[in-house]
């Protein structure tokens, strides 16, 4: 069904459709945050049931103002694409996953995301660090507990060390940091886990 | 990266509230459950928020889903969902029950969850 619905019947009958069955179910939602590029909608893809789905969201004022420094004197609004997929777990439990983007104009919108989410799986490509550097700024400010996973890119430099890593990133010695390939399913779910395992182990009250 | 489907969407999302821009319920998530409910239609209900109603007539859609669909961003949808809950078409449900929102169960039923997911595709 995924992401190219026809114009009349947006979701009739489709097969794999996106629509809920009729039981009550818990609806909860992690971040994937990271910048541009860095495989967000690729590990979304490998573990979503749905093919992943997006929302065209406006950006606010406030990056208006960034694009009249840029030159640009529009009155028309920027629109972003959030990506989203969705897994159903046993227990009744269905999962979503946001694919969130991390610069700076973003912020209200990541407000808006990161509202009632679990926590966030941070994606860093170890080969441009300083990328994701705005995206661990946000999660920080919003309180969001996180995990960083590092995206396995065939190229990815092999020799850094991970207390090397950590020290570049600027990371809390108990924030967890998996390495994962954001194509491969487990891999993906493994990435997941080490930020679900964080939480659970975190003083319930201190959450949130 | 995203596929995006081709055409225009449904109604432009200028045009899809009437003008107005804040939902009548402030509390529409973006994973608050949207279900049609058995109230008949009444006539003249604009055609973006008819639009909504067919999309539900398959089943329940969370907020965020009818968004896609619907290709409007979700805070027009919310400013449709909300009148049409007003309107008693729609019923909203809260994504976890208000209970079991600090509930640590709720965690290790996710974590659970995808352990089971990994070992039983």
């Amino acid at each position: 069904m995924a992401s190219a619905p026809s114009n009349t019947t947006p979701s009739a009958g489709a097969p794999g459709a996106v629509h809920h069955p009729d039981t009550a179910r818990d609806l909860v939602k992690i971040l994937v945050a990271g910048p541009f590029g860095v495989g967000k909608t690729t590990l979304i893809d490998s573990v979503s049931e749905i093919r992943p789905l997006h929302t065209e969201e406006h950006l606010s004022e406030a990056s208006a103002e960034v694009d009249d420094l840029a030159g640009v004197r529009e009155k028309s609004t920027t629109t972003v694409a959030i990506d989203f997929g969705r897994i159903s777990l046993a227990g009744d439990v269905v999962l979503y996953l946001f694919g969130t983007p991390g610069q700076e104009r973003f912020r209200a919108l990541w407000d808006d995301i990161a509202y009632g989410a679990l926590g966030a799986l941070v994606l860093v490509d170890s080969r441009r660090l300083d990328a994701s550097f705005d995206v661990l700024g946000l999660v920080e400010e919003s309180g969001l507990p996180y995990a960083v996973a590092f995206n396995d890119f065939p190229d990815a430099p092999r020799h850094y060390g991970a207390e090397r890593l950590r020290q570049a990133l600027d990371l809390e010695p108990g924030t967890p940091m998996v390495t994962c390939d954001a194509r491969d399913r487990e891999s993906s779910i493994d990435a997941l886990l080490a930020l679900v395992d964080h939480l659970i182990g975190r003083d319930p009250m201190e959450a949130r | 990266m995203t596929r995006r489907p081709a055409g225009r969407p449904l109604v432009p999302a200028y045009l899809s509230t009437g003008g107005v821009a804040r939902p009548s319920r402030p509390h529409l998530e973006r994973l608050s459950v949207l279900a049609r409910s058995e109230e008949p239609l009444p006539p003249g209900l604009p055609a973006a928020e008819l639009a909504l109603l067919d999309t539900l007539a398959g089943g329940s859609l969370a907020v965020v889903e009818a968004a896609a669909l619907l290709r409007l961003p979700v805070s027009a949808v919310r400013v449709l969902a909300a009148d049409l809950v007003d309107r008693d078409l729609v019923l909203a449900r809260a994504p976890i029950p208000p209970a079991e929102r600090f509930d640590p169960d709720l965690l290790k039923r996710v974590a659970d969850g995808l352990r089971a997911l990994k070992h039983h595709p």
